[in-house]
């Protein structure tokens, strides 16, 4: 075949579909407006219940955690974010998700062999990178304002 | 006889007997009427998708065992792949089976790389019957390949999906469809390194094998009723046609097992897996062969043959894609 890569480069960019940007954005701004929304009917929730402003912040955040695990659990979540798709990954709900899916789907495996050492497969590199990132930034601020 | 790199068979060998399985999607599909094994549970009553996968292989390779004439007897000899590390589908199923058992790995081109394997040893006289089969599960690539089932991901344009299906064909000398020739086919690599673009990815080896195929045989598209791809998908037929026109061959009869089995349901790109053009040759393009629906049909399987390492490795995407050339009794009474 004559063809080159540098040819076929070019058809291949000839051939990709195109995603369908403007309706990729108005879910993903629906729906994660959506759960942000509901995120701050719960914190003013908490706070109507008297909790303080940081404790009520905790727990919306471990609210819409739990609410995504079990989402995630039931299958909703997948079924959600194949639609949503940043709406659903940019959130705490996302990051939920990608913590409970491995350590559903690797439970065969075991609890340890599986589930344990599964279970951060896609959070964990948000984990390190952003331990990483803080820790760089909390140097940074030490010596620049002391 | 050897024509460059086709293999023209001899005495011809005949598919004797052949069952396709799918799942729920599968079912649902406009080929879902044609599958042997007809089973909603995707788990197949297993407790994993990797034992849901080698169940439904074990299944669709029996139903075809059940279906050879008794004057032909246990096949001498199984090929059989699937896309699971270590081909752990195929081997499993095999446990229960007291045939001789050849693992393949040829990604999603294994059903053509198996029925050529066997179609070879039954031709060359070295068995009296072979059976090739291959098989892929959803579930059982997605979590492997890709992501866990659960996580949320939004799938790009050109993704493909992995059928829940297998198919088994049975070889030897009697009645059903023949074997004419078969050609395995060269690795190409075009420089494609996106993994969820695979169609890309194989359709150059598509195309290397079906030049090579009309050089040497002198044979035009226009000879056969349907030239099937495995899976190259919307993207990569696309890009098959366009890189056949360079070489001067117009296919205009080309059919991809991967847009077949969904239909206009197809999700992404269309379908893919190994289970994908086997359900399909087994559940669809044989038995038209056999009713005399079609004639002569090319049936070209591609593999990616890629892993997870190589691609995180920044690696490209080789491709591969065998031939099998299968034509009807009455096509073969003409010839």
């Amino acid at each position: 075949m004559k063809t080159t890569k540098e040819e076929y480069a070019v058809l291949c960019k000839q051939a990709l579909p195109h995603s369908p940007v403007a309706k990729d954005c108005a879910w993903a701004f629906c729906v994660g407006g959506a759960i942000c929304a509901l995120g701050q009917i719960l914190l003013d929730a908490y706070g109507a219940l008297g909790f303080e402003k940081a404790d009520a912040g905790t727990l919306t955040s471990a609210t819409l955690v739990a609410l995504s695990a079990v989402a995630t659990a039931l299958g909703w979540y997948q079924k959600l974010a194949s639609k949503a798709g940043a709406g659903t990954l940019v959130p705490i709900t996302g990051f939920a998700n990608a913590v409970v899916s491995p350590a559903i789907e690797f439970k065969r495996e075991g609890l340890i062999t599986g589930t344990g050492a599964k279970m951060f497969t896609i959070a964990g590199p948000v984990i390190v990178y952003g331990m990483l990132a803080s820790t760089v930034w909390g140097v940074a601020r030490h010596f620049l304002w002391g | 006889m050897r024509k460059g790199d086709v293999i023209v068979l001899e005495h011809l060998p005949a598919a004797v007997a052949y069952a396709a399985g799918g799942g729920r999607r599968e079912l649902d599909g406009p080929l879902g009427s044609a599958f042997d094994i007809a089973e909603r549970d995707t788990r197949f009553g297993q407790k994993t998708w990797e034992m849901a996968e080698s169940e439904l292989a074990r299944r669709t390779l029996e139903t075809a065992f059940g279906k050879v004439p008794h004057d032909i007897g246990t096949p001498d000899v199984v090929f059989a792949g699937d896309l699971q590390c270590q081909c752990t589908a195929s081997g499993y199923a095999m446990r229960s089976e007291d045939v001789p058992f050849a693992g393949l790995y040829g990604a999603c081109s294994t059903m053509a790389e198996s029925a050529a394997l066997a179609a070879c040893l039954v031709d060359g006289g070295f068995a009296a019957c072979a059976a090739a089969m291959a098989s892929s599960h959803f579930c059982a690539a997605e979590r492997q390949f890709r992501t866990p089932l659960g996580y949320g991901a939004k799938r790009t344009p050109t993704a493909q999906w992995t059928v829940t299906g297998a198919g088994a064909v049975v070889l030897a000398s009697g009645r059903g469809p023949r074997v004419r020739a078969v050609q395995f086919g060269r690795v190409r690599d075009l420089g494609v390194f996106d993994a969820s673009n695979m169609g890309a990815a194989m359709a150059p080896a598509a195309a290397e094998t079906l030049v090579r195929y009309f050089d040497a045989t002198g044979e035009t598209p226009d000879a056969f009723d349907a030239v099937y791809t495995g899976d190259l998908g919307a993207v990569g037929s696309n890009l098959l046609g366009s890189l056949l026109e360079l070489e001067g061959v117009r296919l205009q009869n080309h059919r991809d097992c991967g847009l077949e089995i969904y239909g206009r349901t197809a999700p992404g790109s269309g379908a893919s897996g190994a289970g994908c053009s086997a359900a399909v040759l087994c559940g669809h393009i044989l038995p038209m062969l056999a009713r005399g629906e079609m004639r002569r049909v090319l049936f070209l399987a591609t593999g990616a043959l890629m892993s997870q390492t190589t691609s995180l490795q920044g690696e490209s995407i080789p491709g591969v894609a065998h031939l099998v050339e299968f034509c009807s009794e009455e096509a073969m009474a003409c010839s």
